[in-house]
């Protein structure tokens, strides 16, 4: 048997109740184990809804999401699905429970049951690894935005999980909390080979994914490779979504004839390029 | 302004009292209050006080703080003084002017009554004082984990009070960014007479709510996606252990009442009230 895939959505269809429209319409998508997949689409298209459905927080109307097997329609093992799907929210504030940073990382695994002393253990590794042991004793609120979102990210951690959703995470952080976040999802995905599921509107994180999904309307768009999928400008500028800076900059210079390659993702790329062709001899 | 709140009127510092365990605190205090009821005379009321002082020192709480609390009751006191002190019928007439008579057992009276609600609260404020509102939920929630069976949501109430905690910074934060939002578009909300100053807040209390709502609503989906189901089969971070000193403070309590029957047995009917 091949390797279980760690999500697997077939033919996934959504309508929330108050709703006449389909927000989702015959999704399929599979991320393989310490893959890291990033989801793309404008506000909307239904890629937040996606995010809920692979974990179980919403059933699919038609079609079944299964997570390392697991169908997400079967009630017994919701707790199960949702320990190995952690998800992460936009919002830093409104996922931390607990007054202190160490009770909250707890939080999970107190609903899970866990006995006291393997809980200690679990907390100061999870804790260690997203680099917020110093904080331990704090009150979420004196933390910044990256700092929380660790937490929450340290809170998931605890449960080993083997995906970690998530849902615009860095869309309320600074510069700063988003690099340092992303780094931290991206270390784990990294060390502990679990996969990730990156919903986003900054192209420039969805460069450094394994994969871009582009979700529109609530169906997907375009999928591959990032180079692949931005380096169709007009596609994307259709589907009402940018592409990173240097792969626009690419196409524009394309179009005035200057002969650059048309998957560029970065700057460093993009300065290879423009070296090697104003001095061919290197 | 908003920055650095203390919540109810916990004293953090690091004391025996402290540490003890809320739920004996708790029950400890109740066991006061019903010793308040005990008394019989002043030697009574002496004995509480000196039990208060010396907790107080234990606890290292300034004693003043622990008397301040009375201050707010301070009407109540006097109302309850005066009511008993003029309406008790009954017993030898002390002094009679008009419609006004004071009689003697309206007197003992009036003074048992203002002293039992003074002692009512240098109790509860000793609780108040040395446990913080996380140990107090903690300590509640499993004073009334027993009632359970008959469907009592003790471990709901102590989340909900947990929850109230985590985010009363938020919202106060958030109350200070909407009242500065508000003050930069014009809106007064200091000037004008009460009710001018509370229609003011509307413009600030209807955004706050409605994020206020919206923060549970995702609150709610992270708990979830964060396997809470309710206090089944959950375990805890925070473990209660009893020790040696609650036990000290358990005797101490027991003692306490002890001495206050005593008193209410062996000294004679009437003697220093």
């Amino acid at each position: 048997m091949a390797e279980q895939a760690s999500i697997l959505a077939e033919h996934v269809s959504f309508t929330y109740e108050e709703s006449e429209t389909q927000t989702l319409k015959d999704v399929s998508l599979e991320i393989k184990p310490g893959e890291f997949v990033a989801i793309l689409g404008h506000n909307g298209s239904g890629k937040s809804t996606l995010a809920k459905l692979l974990n179980a927080l919403y059933l699919p109307t038609e079609g079944r999401v299964l997570v390392c097997g697991m169908d997400t329609a079967e009630d017994e093992r919701i707790w199960d699905i949702r320990r190995r799907a952690g998800m992460i929210f936009q919002n830093p504030d409104n996922q931390l429970v607990a007054t202190v940073v160490r009770e909250d990382v707890a939080f999970g695994l107190e609903n899970l049951g866990v006995p006291h002393g393997e809980m200690v253990e679990r907390i100061d590794r999870a804790l260690e690894t997203v680099r917020m042991t110093a904080y331990a004793d704090s009150a979420p609120h004196m933390l910044s935005g990256g700092q929380k979102q660790r937490v929450a990210i340290a809170g998931i951690l605890a449960m080993a999980p083997s995906c970690i959703l998530a849902d615009e995470a860095t869309a309320m952080l600074d510069p700063a909390g988003r690099e340092e976040v992303l780094q931290t999802v991206r270390k784990l995905n990294r060390e502990q080979g679990i996969s990730v599921v990156w919903i986003t509107h900054f192209m420039e994180e969805a460069a450094k994914a394994d994969r871009v999904i582009v979700i529109s309307d609530g169906e997907i768009a375009l999928q591959g490779a990032p180079r692949e999928v931005f380096k169709q400008v007009e596609r994307m500028r259709e589907l009402h979504l940018d592409v990173p800076h240097m792969t626009a900059l690419a196409a524009e210079l394309r179009k005035e004839g200057i002969p650059l390659r048309e998957d560029l993702l970065t700057v460093e790329e993009m300065t290879e390029e423009v070296c090697a062709l104003l001095c061919p001899s290197n | 302004m908003l920055k650095n709140i203390t919540l109810g009127q916990y004293y953090p510092v690091d004391s025996v009292i402290h540490r003890l365990d809320p739920r004996v605190k708790i029950l400890l205090t109740m066991a006061m209050i019903v010793a308040v009821f005990l008394v019989r005379s002043l030697v009574g009321y002496a004995l509480l006080l000196a039990f208060v002082y010396l907790v107080s020192r234990l606890a290292k709480v300034p004693f003043r703080l622990i008397i301040k609390g009375i201050k707010p009751l301070r009407f109540i006191l006097i109302l309850t003084f005066l009511l008993n002190l003029f309406l008790s019928a009954q017993g030898n007439i002390l002094f009679q002017w008009r419609f006004i008579t004071i009689t003697d057992q309206g007197l003992r009276q009036s003074i048992h009554y203002s002293l039992r609600l003074v002692f009512l609260v240098l109790g509860t404020s000793l609780m108040t004082l040395t446990t913080s509102p996380i140990q107090l939920a903690d300590g509640m929630e499993l004073l009334l984990s027993p009632l359970k069976v008959i469907r009592f949501p003790a471990h709901e109430l102590a989340m909900m009070m947990s929850i109230a905690l985590r985010f009363i910074p938020t919202l106060l934060e958030e109350t200070d960014k909407i009242m500065k939002a508000q003050m930069a578009r014009g809106a007064d909300f200091e000037s004008g007479n009460l009710l001018r100053r509370a229609k003011a807040m509307i413009p600030l209390l209807v955004p706050l709510f409605v994020s206020a709502f919206r923060r549970a609503s995702e609150l709610a989906m992270a708990m979830e996606a964060r396997c809470y189901h309710g206090g089944e089969g959950r375990t805890r971070l925070r473990v209660l252990k009893l020790t040696r000193p609650d036990l000290w403070a358990s005797l101490a309590v027991a003692g306490l009442i002890a001495l206050i029957v005593l008193e209410g047995i062996v000294l004679p009917k009437g003697w220093l009230l």
